[in-house]
């Protein structure tokens, strides 16, 4: 069965203005968002003490904060552990926080005040600040790590245009992904960092096969027009990007359903991360490539030594 | 024609063996088991197992086998017996006391061959078997403190020594401040701390009028040096007092320069583990009482007086423990000790400790040790453990005291501030005893600073789901892969089976520990590890387009997707590496398992799925299509 016409050959690149100032506005609307409304960062980066409520009654979020708000509990974030019933608590850190135990005591004894069907559901968590800032400063060096490493591989293996259009498609990517997570407001934890780094290595491995293609069709063409090629290898790749996107859609779709709370983070950041990656390769990796003028001179195998050089002694 | 040469396929063959060989420990289901471990003066023999059966007897608990191992004693008890599992731990606890420590554990079912070739299964993290995570965090500061501290004293002394003025030595925000009356004195004092004290800067502070003022710093490396022994003392004495609370197989781990990773799995009761991690330690020396019999007191329980008696922390050499009466009168106590190292001794060439005091401790041992030359003096070790115990309903505080005496020397000359313990049999009992008396003196406190509990349930929950996943998301890559590429398709398909038997082969082997990040890694390998497939199958498709005939169209296939295939790996790999290298265990273990899924793809996706390709298709002399799913396949081509 074939899902793509394998003669197909859309013209990407013509709407390159249109996907370049898509693009762009995302990338800013993100920026913007990520600035403005910021992550819901998960106790992971925030340190402080996580509480799980069980009621037995449905219960409204709102009445969970007056509550705790009645008892002098201030800066309290809640949110509901989806259903109606179970809310989670979390306080910022503070210096006398060390006893956990005291603490969950402390909130359920001011839940009971004015619900007497609240229960803790299980045992507080507790982490320190310390721990969480740590995390994000390791968060970004390894990102950084990542994009540099990238960078100098397609650097070497293909050539530096390459190199900047790659990077130019890791950083659009992972922004739009971060701005999701800001215009949601979804939890963002430990595993949720995780995925982004993944997302970036998916995505790199999508951009790759495409500019292993512009690579060969510059080499194999005689006439070889930067815009046709480009175009061609969008085209003669398609298939192939869908696909796989289709097949880790399908796992991450597995463990998004079956997977767990502990991985939901993880499963749709892959899935958000799978749509952002599969469009950039198609609308945007290539569009940078062609504004940054790539030619078939700048990719035929170097064959022979500096002539000049080998003359000398 | 042969494009696939036989030492390929017997590679392959071979892998895949070794694979399933390796990856099969994991389908063993574990057993409830109850582990003994002896504590010190406790020996591990044929009397403890028949105390154990008669116990077992008695409660009626069905138990399949008790065995002896290394360190320990197993009762394995029948699968699904997770209630009688508590019943024994409990009984068993109550009949061997102090003794042993009694924990329930999980124990593996493989079968002996399997485990004496290394193939075993996946160690579960905290988050599959519940239990509760502890991260600890040296005090930093507590740490510069002490050892500003303890230059200031050793400044003071220095300067005393050289006879050179001061005003006053103190602490300062940073570091040392001495305030001298002149010039003279400053530029004397600076050359007398500078060669004296090398593990300070000193440097002139501000000075008006006639005060004169110098700033002593610590170098840095030197608090990191610090930090980083504190670090260590405080591991080795937490396993010890683990140990003590009957965990199976606790993890403590240092991770990172001032942080201690506890997981104690199986463990619900946080405040009870919280009490044993934050207990005490002390040290005390004493004189040795000689005028009496150690043995006697023991025997007749007639203790002299001003005496009291203690036990040796190493037990005699007939298994028994060695009593020792010592003085009650401290000599100097562990707050006064400065620090202690393990070296040779110079004269005698044998292992030795040499034991720093402060100048106040120097002083005590000098008065100490003038009329005590030729008499033994012993280091008495003691820990504090809070305990909250609930009697008639109300909690009681109290506190468990443990006390060991841990070295006993004669002494051998009159000292103060430093001295040595020689002796000693090994440089293994110097360093031991050593790291016991730094623990009992400076050990900085170490702060909790994240507690996390996972009930065992939510592991159990936990694995099932896990296994959920990887089985539908398998299950939905292949079923995709058939219906789009046909044969081509299967071919894939058994290839990306064995990717997972590969990779849970290798973690197993290599003892990656299992955590839910972990399995999300494993589910998105399968989703990408297809990806290779893929760009194969679309090249070969291509190639029947462009006219190849289908051997040729096969060859061109792999050939051309190979480099395609390479550079995309490797730029995943390096994405990977970044994730390993990250902090955090539990996303550790998601890198890991994603670099090890894309190696175990790269062999599987393209060599595997290349021998069974030829193995199909090399023997069929005329082909005339390919079963790949495109417009150009067998039906089309024959129709």
């Amino acid at each position: 069965m074939e899902m793509f016409n394998p003669n197909s050959n859309i013209d990407f690149l013509g709407m390159r203005k249109v996907s370049l100032v898509i693009s762009l506005v995302l990338v800013l609307a993100s920026l913007a968002l990520v600035a403005t409304r910021g992550l819901n960062y998960a106790l992971d980066f925030t340190g402080g003490v996580l509480i799980e409520a069980q009621y037995e009654q449905p219960v409204a979020v709102d009445q969970v904060r007056a509550a705790l708000t009645a008892a002098g509990i201030e800066n309290a974030q809640v949110q509901s552990l989806g259903g109606t019933r179970d809310v989670s608590i979390r306080l910022q850190p503070q210096a006398d926080q060390k006893d956990v135990d005291a603490v969950g005591k402390t909130v359920m004894a001011a839940l009971q005040k004015s619900r007497a069907d609240a229960s803790l559901k299980r045992h507080p968590d507790f982490v320190g600040s310390s721990v969480g800032d740590e995390l994000k400063s390791d968060g970004i060096v390894a990102a950084v790590f990542v994009m540099l490493g990238i960078m100098i591989y397609i650097g070497i293996r293909f050539e530096k245009r390459f190199a900047i259009a790659a990077i130019a498609s890791e950083f659009h990517d992972a922004i739009l992904t971060v701005g999701f997570f800001a215009a949601t407001q979804l939890e963002f934890d430990l595993t949720v960092l995780a995925s982004l780094l993944a997302v970036i290595g998916y995505s790199i491995n999508d951009k790759v096969v495409v500019f292993d293609r512009v690579r060969e069709l510059f080499r194999l063409t005689r006439k070889a027009e930067t815009y046709d090629i480009l175009n061609k290898s969008i085209n003669q790749t398609l298939s192939r990007t869908i696909m796989t996107s289709l097949t880790t859609a399908l796992a991450m779709f597995a463990l998004f359903f079956f997977g767990g709370p502990s991985v939901h983070g993880f499963a749709l950041t892959m899935l958000v991360g799978i749509v952002i990656g599969t469009l950039s390769s198609i609308f945007f990796a290539n569009p940078i490539l062609l504004w940054l003028k790539v030619s078939k001179t700048d990719l035929m195998p170097v064959t022979k030594e500096n002539p000049e050089l080998a003359r000398r002694p | 024609m042969n494009d696939f040469p036989r030492w390929k396929s017997v590679l392959v063959v071979v892998v895949l063996l070794l694979g399933i060989l390796y990856g099969v420990p994991n389908l063993y289901v574990q057993q409830p088991a109850v582990q003994v471990t002896a504590n010190r003066g406790a020996t591990i023999d044929e009397a403890l197992k028949e105390r154990v059966q008669g116990v077992l007897e008695k409660d009626k608990i069905t138990f399949q086998s008790i065995e002896f191992n290394k360190d320990h004693m197993l009762v394995r008890l029948p699968l699904g017996a997770s209630d009688d599992q508590a019943k024994a731990v409990e009984a068993m606890k109550t009949e061997l006391a102090d003794q042993y420590v009694v924990a329930p554990n999980l124990a593996s079912t493989v079968p002996a061959w399997m485990l004496a070739i290394g193939a075993r299964e996946m160690p579960k993290g905290l988050d599959l078997q519940g239990g509760v995570h502890f991260l600890m965090e040296v005090d930093d500061k507590d740490v510069l403190d002490k050892q500003v501290q303890r230059y200031t004293d050793d400044i003071r002394g220095v300067l005393r020594e050289k006879n050179i003025r001061y005003q006053s030595v103190n602490r300062g925000a940073k570091g040392v401040v001495v305030q001298l009356r002149s010039a003279e004195d400053r530029d004397a004092a600076r050359t007398a701390i500078q060669s004296k004290v090398p593990d300070v800067v000193v440097s002139d502070g501000p000075g008006s009028g006639d005060a004169f003022v110098l700033n002593a710093s610590v170098k840095p490396d030197k608090v990191r040096e610090a930090a980083l022994n504190t670090i260590r003392q405080n591991q080795a004495t937490l396993s010890n007092r683990i140990n003590a609370l009957g965990v199976a197989e606790p993890l403590i781990q240092q991770q990172g320069e001032s942080r201690i990773v506890v997981e104690l799995p199986g463990v619900q009761d946080t405040a009870a583990a919280k009490r044993v991690l934050g207990a005490q330690a002390t040290l005390e020396y004493h004189a040795v009482d000689q005028d009496a019999n150690a043995f006697d007191a023991m025997r007749s329980g007639n203790v002299p007086p001003d005496d009291k008696l203690y036990y040796m922390r190493n037990v005699g050499a007939d298994g028994r423990k060695v009593p020792v009466l010592l003085k009650k009168k401290i000599i100097v106590s562990g707050d006064e000790m400065v620090n202690a190292s393990s070296e040779l001794d110079q004269q005698s060439g044998t292992p030795a400790v040499s034991v720093q005091l402060n100048a106040s401790g120097g002083r005590k041992m000098l008065d100490f040790t003038t009329q005590s030359v030729g008499k033994p003096m012993a280091v008495l070790y003691v820990e504090r453990t809070p305990e909250v115990k609930v009697v008639d309903g109300k909690e009681v505080r109290s506190t468990k005291i443990t006390e060991e005496v841990i070295s006993v020397a004669t002494i051998r000359g009159v000292f103060s501030t430093r001295f040595q313990t020689t002796g000693l049999e090994s440089m293994k009992e110097a360093s031991d005893l050593a790291l016991l008396l730094r623990s009992g003196s400076l050990a900085a406190p170490i702060d909790i600073v994240e507690e996390r509990v996972i009930g065992p349930s939510l592991g159990a929950d936990n694995i099932k789901k896990g296994v959920y996943a990887v089985a539908l998301g398998l299950a939905a890559v292949l079923v995709f892969m058939a219906f789009y590429y046909w044969l081509f398709g299967l071919i894939a398909d058994i290839a990306l089976f064995f990717n997972l038997v590969l990779l849970l082969a290798i973690m197993s082997a290599i003892g990656v520990t299992l955590t839910m990040p972990g399995i999300a890694g494993i589910v998105l390998t399968l989703g990408m590890a297809i990806d290779a497939n893929v760009l194969i199958c679309e090249r070969v498709r291509e190639e029947l387009r462009h006219g190849s005939t289908p051997l040729a169209a096969i060859r061109a296939g792999y050939d051309k997707a190979w480099a395609t295939i390479l550079d995309a790996n490797v730029t995943h790999l390096l994405a990977a590496l970044a994730l390993m290298t990250l902090g955090s265990g539990a996303i550790r273990g998601f890198g890991v398992t994603l670099f090890i899924g894309i190696l175990t793809s790269m062999f599987t996706s393209v060599t595997v799925t290349h021998a069974f390709t030829h193995f199909i298709h090399s023997r069929r002399r005329k082909l005339k299509g390919l079963s790949i799913g495109s417009g150009y396949t067998d039906r089309t081509a024959t129709a």
